[in-house]
């Protein structure tokens, strides 16, 4: 039985921070996340800025992956949508950050559909190939349609800007990045809260149950695809903008393995968890790298392997993660809170 | 089993008077699987306000007949027809099960179908899903109208949390919980539908005498206070006597017998049908 905390309201039992302490906590977070720029170096709100955008597309993910069960390689290539229409909208006809990134959100939206398409009979590991697909073909389109992409050449667009600044540098770019994180982090928590977002776990948990209590299950799953791909979207998009440079060399497969396992390793279905993962997933390569520079006088010969240690530590991790922990980081991070709830009386 | 016998109870409230109408009517409905003939010509009808039995010997088809109603399986021949509140009457072969549950028919499985991973209230209040009108938008944004919409539905599945005894347990995930109360909570889903047609395969499959005398109460007052119409597939046949009032039996995908019963225990056809089946001997 749990005690401590009751409600008296349906309004409060449902709110997303329920109890005083997470108020707190989050309102402790929002400060942190206000005061940090003025504090970091360039090195680390550019690290600040890689962690938010790939939370907002690990949100994506997971909401196609963690909440509705639908395995998708794809997440490279939607996030290469999102990146060169952003890319294209402002290279070629001038538009501004607030209508390239919305527009490109809108594509990538329709092409997640289109690729979401197979799910109406393909479940687990076949539609996992399906979206492989999506993959290998919005690569072909992008390194080919050169006229449109640049081909394998770079596409640059001009830096964005933003009441009449210049969004160029780290620290500005900052806010928006980390805004939209937070935006989206909410989107996706008042979602799961409600009609919509409770019918993708339902599909998830028991597609056949969901169907039969009126759940329109191959609406809903494109749905999530849309939802999903949108986001993806909106991440390759500020990317984009961030970069001003974009090669699609950076959305290839190996990007939709690496946010697999960023919310594998974060925790599938779970927000945090997909903050927690991206950080997780964005720091140590930046760590493992430092500590190669700082051996490279010392110990080349060990400086040399890091790269492979690096691959070895992301298996091990996914591997232990899905062995020991399958709900992941934001699982653990539920135990620590769990133990100071009742902290100092941990029974 | 304690309960007072439904025949006289539903002739006390005058509950007869409104069961003529049929709700569901089932035409010659044949559906088989490669060689396997699951059901061949059945046909039965259901009337508004009462409890119907589907009984028979394992394998004789009725989970495929409630398949079929609930629209997961399609049948090759035949028809069924339900007559909804205002009377417009709807083919269900040719409809989605998603469809069919907006009509007003909800259902449990036999072998348990809940969301494991949500609680038990999240489960229930997918019960309200055909009832709620958020999409993406208003969901996102939790403002307002949606927040209203959520609170209000909260209400409707508090009183069937009350209804069903499982207060304690509304925040539970359900895959946490002892079977019995796995299979209350599915009720309490199906409820949530507030259906006009309610399907229930074996209800009471797997539990012991004290949670079958709960389950049965549950389902008469289902019947009778919340004013739903049921199909009951059931193989404990004290309770099939006890709660119906009327029962089909089916055999090798046949319909090998119908009526009330004491009618229908009595057949000849049904006792041959059931020679061997040992449970239903023990507590004819
Ligand atoms: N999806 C399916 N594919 C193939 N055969 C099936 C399928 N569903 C049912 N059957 C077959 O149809 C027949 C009737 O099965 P059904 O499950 O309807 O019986 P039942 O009366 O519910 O039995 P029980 O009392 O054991 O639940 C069985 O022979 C079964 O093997
Ligand atoms: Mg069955």
């Amino acid at each position: 039985m749990e005690s401590g905390v009751f409600f008296t309201t349906y309004k409060a039992d449902m709110g997303l921070r329920r109890k005083p302490v997470h108020k707190v906590r989050l309102l402790v977070f929002v400060a942190f996340l206000i005061i940090f720029p003025f504090l970091a170096s360039r090195y680390w709100l550019n690290l600040a800025n890689q962690i938010a955008i790939a939370t907002i597309s690990a949100i994506g993910l997971n909401i196609l992956v963690g909440y509705t069960g639908q395995i998708s390689l794809g997440q490279g290539a939607f996030m290469a949508v999102g990146a060169y229409s952003a890319g294209i909208f402002a290279a070629r006809f001038g538009l501004p950050i607030y209508l390239n990134v919305p527009l490109a959100c809108l594509i990538t939206a329709a092409v997640g559909v289109f690729f979401g398409l197979p799910s109406l009979r393909l479940k687990g590991l076949y539609l996992a190939m399906a979206t492989l697909a999506a993959q290998v073909i919005v690569e072909w389109i992008i390194t080919h349609w050169t006229s449109l992409t640049g081909g394998t050449e770079a596409l640059v667009m001009p830096a964005p800007t933003l009441f009449g600044q210049r969004l160029n540098t780290d620290f500005r770019f900052y806010w928006i990045a980390v805004s939209m994180a937070l935006l989206t982090a909410l989107f996706a928590a008042n979602l799961f809260r409600s009609r919509v977002g409770r019918a993708f776990v339902a599909i998830r948990d028991q597609d056949i149950a969901a169907e039969v209590i009126g759940v329109d299950v191959f609406r809903y799953k494109l749905l999530a695809f849309a939802i999903s791909s949108f986001i993806a979207g909106l991440a390759g998009a500020l990317l984009a903008n961030y970069r001003t440079i974009i090669s699609w060399e950076r959305f290839t497969i190996e990007t939709s393995i690496f946010y697999l396992a960023v919310i594998i390793i974060g925790g599938l279905g779970t927000i945090n968890g997909s903050f927690f993962g991206a950080a997780f997933m964005t720091l140590l390569p930046a760590f493992i790298n430092n500590l190669g520079r700082a051996l490279q006088t010392t110990a080349p010969a060990v400086a040399g392997l890091l790269p492979a240690v690096q691959q070895a530590i992301f298996g091990l991790a996914i591997i232990l993660f899905l062995v020991l922990e399958p709900e992941g980081l934001a699982k653990l991070w539920r135990n620590v809170k769990d133990y100071f709830y009742v902290w100092p009386f941990s029974y | 089993m304690t309960l007072s016998n439904r025949s006289t109870a539903a002739g006390a409230t005058g509950a007869d008077t409104q069961t003529d109408v049929a709700m569901l009517r089932v035409q010659d409905v044949t559906l088989s699987f490669g060689g396997v003939t699951a059901l061949l010509d059945v046909g039965f009808e259901v009337r508004r306000g009462e409890i119907f039995a589907l009984i028979g010997p394992n394998g004789a088809g009725k989970t495929s007949m409630l398949n079929c109603i609930s629209g997961l399986y399609r049948p090759q021949q035949g028809s069924i027809r339900f007559t909804d509140a205002q009377g417009a009457s709807h083919e269900l072969t040719r409809l989605k099960p998603s469809h069919i549950a907006r009509l007003g028919i909800a259902r449990t499985f036999q072998n348990i179908e809940l969301f494991r991973h949500m609680s038990v209230l999240d489960n229930l209040m997918l019960g309200r899903h055909v009832h709620m009108r958020g999409n993406v938008f208003t969901c996102g944004l939790y403002w307002g109208r949606q927040q209203q919409e959520e609170i209000a539905h909260r209400e409707r599945v508090e009183d069937i949390i009350d209804f069903l005894e499982i207060e304690n347990i509304r925040h539970k995930p359900v895959g946490t919980l002892a079977y019995g109360l796995q299979k209350r909570v599915e009720l309490g889903r199906a409820l949530a539908l507030d259906p006009a047609l309610l399907l229930l395969d074996e209800p009471m499959a797997g539990m012991n005498v004290e949670e079958k005398e709960d389950m049965a109460r549950f389902i008469l007052d289902t019947n009778q206070e919340r004013d739903v119409t049921i199909i009951l597939i059931e193989h404990d046949m004290g309770v099939v006597m006890d709660i119906s009032d009327r029962v089909t039996v089916l055999d090798f995908g046949r319909k090998i017998s119908e009526g009330r019963p004491e009618q229908v225990r009595n057949d000849p056809l049904v006792i041959q049908a059931y020679l061997g089946e040992e449970q239903f001997q023990l507590r004819w």
